[in-house]
């Protein structure tokens, strides 16, 4: 259906195939969130590696910034229908976060749960082979609360309500468990090429 | 468990009813869906335009009206500097024009009768449409939960909705109403002149008959920051906040 009257406005031939369809390009940072901001200081935050309910391993915050550092610039997609391209995220791998604690990943599926509450899935293969970190600098400086600092997930090639703010553990769980907004009406696997915004896409 | 009013919302045509001037930056655009929505207060739509070359662009509106006023729905539409679809509808849409739309979405920012009050809203510009929809909710289901609305806008003209706000407020039936103006710093129609900060809050909460059971927060991204954070050292628990956080105007 074309809409009269309708010209829009294209990005420019460099970027259109680095935009997803419907989303806009912003020069700003694309939000979606349930609640106010937490404030979490380094001194309190940790990050737990579980299965099922088990703890496996756990850090503090000097323990996590010993881990290897990795740089990662990604364009990233949020639901809401904004795209930003070139951000620049420094943090672990999740590769190098189960290294470190000397598994093989038990299940197929994850849960990334936040201080506030908040949890999201995520399947395993997203996760690694370089494609996923705990981010704890955006842009050179420390993250931001806004942001979701002290640390959040970055999964880049998902919409971006898969990179869970304020993150405080990933959990292996057998199934494919529905998080928060997905079980909101949003996507259980998020994935913007194939506009998977919403329940059923 | 999956809300089943969730289930998978299908792009359709809807069709301009009806348009009216709010502010001087925000027009009501009132869309009759082809198939009626299922929606709730505090829900949103999205709206896809397409141009001749297939090139499409969509953007999500809260939804203003409220289910008992009908099947057509009542989408205010603000005016941004270099907005895409805003101009579209301010500049080019008029009555009879198909639009495509798809909803309802989101299963979070949402308030009826049954959920209980008292009910704190926190609105900043065009930010109280979702809200408005829960007042019309409640005024139209002749509750008398007690929901108090604390409205932030620059300039008094700017208040979207001023008359029936005032209107639901004068029938004194437990809604209650209070403006705060940015940029009128000597406006005598409203109670503050400020942006909200934790004793404006404070003051919300003497008004209330008791602690709010939720309080719903919407605006743009700066606003809802700075009023959650507000809320909080007004000591309100964190798990009781909703946000909705509108457009990509944020650091």
């Amino acid at each position: 259906m074309t809409t009269r009257g309708f010209t829009g406005r294209r990005p420019s031939p460099e970027t259109t195939d680095r935009i997803p369809p419907g989303q806009s390009l912003t020069e700003d940072f694309p939000v979606l969130s349930a609640g106010p901001t937490p404030r979490v200081r380094t001194e309190d935050w940790s990050f737990t590696l579980k299965e099922g309910p088990k703890p496996l391993i756990k850090w503090n915050w000097d323990e996590f910034n010993k881990l290897p550092q990795t740089k990662f610039t990604r364009d990233i997609h949020c639901v809401t229908a904004w795209s930003k391209l070139d951000t620049a995220w420094q943090g672990v791998l999740i590769d190098d976060i189960f290294a470190e604690a000397g598994l093989e990943p038990p299940t197929e599926f994850m849960l990334a749960h936040s201080f506030d509450g908040y949890a999201t899935n995520v399947p395993v293969r997203d996760l690694t082979g370089g494609k996923a970190m705990i981010a704890t600098f955006y842009s050179g400086k420390p993250l931001e609360a806004e942001h979701g600092g002290p640390a959040r997930l970055l999964v880049p090639h998902l919409y971006f309500w898969k990179s869970a703010k304020w993150i405080n553990g990933l959990q292996f769980t057998t199934r494919d468990e529905p998080g928060f907004w997905e079980l909101r009406g949003y996507h259980i696997y998020g994935d913007p090429w194939r506009e998977q915004r919403y329940t059923g896409d | 468990m999956q809300d089943p009013a969730l289930a998978k919302a299908e792009w359709q045509p809807a069709t301009i009813t009806e348009i009216v001037r709010r502010t001087p930056r925000v027009t009501s655009f009132f869309l009759q869906p082809s198939k009626p929505l299922a929606y709730r207060p505090g829900q949103h739509v999205d709206l896809r335009l397409s141009a001749p070359d297939g090139y499409q662009t969509q953007r999500s509106y809260s939804i203003a009206s409220t289910p008992e006023q009908g099947e057509i729905i009542e989408l205010a539409i603000e005016r941004l500097d270099d907005g895409e679809v805003s101009s579209f509808f301010h500049d080019i849409a008029i009555i009879g024009d198909e639009i495509e739309l798809r909803g309802p979405i989101g299963g979070h920012f949402i308030w009826t009768v049954e959920d209980g009050a008292p009910i704190l809203l926190i609105g900043g510009g065009s930010g109280v449409a979702p809200l408005i929809s829960m007042v019309r909710h409640r005024a139209a289901q002749q509750s008398l939960a007690p929901i108090l609305l604390l409205y932030s806008a620059r300039t008094a003209e700017e208040l979207i909705f001023h008359d029936e706000l005032l209107a639901f407020k004068q029938s004194g039936n437990g809604f209650d109403l209070a403006l705060t103006l940015t940029r009128e710093p000597n406006s005598q129609a409203s109670e503050y002149t400020r942006r909200i900060d934790p004793p404006m809050i404070a003051d919300m909460l003497e008004r209330l008959p008791s602690p709010p059971k939720e309080v719903f927060v919407c605006g743009s991204n700066a606003f809802v920051t700075a009023a959650a954070d507000a809320l909080i050292a007004a000591n309100i628990p964190a798990g009781i906040i909703r946000t909705e956080r509108y457009g990509n105007a944020s650091a």
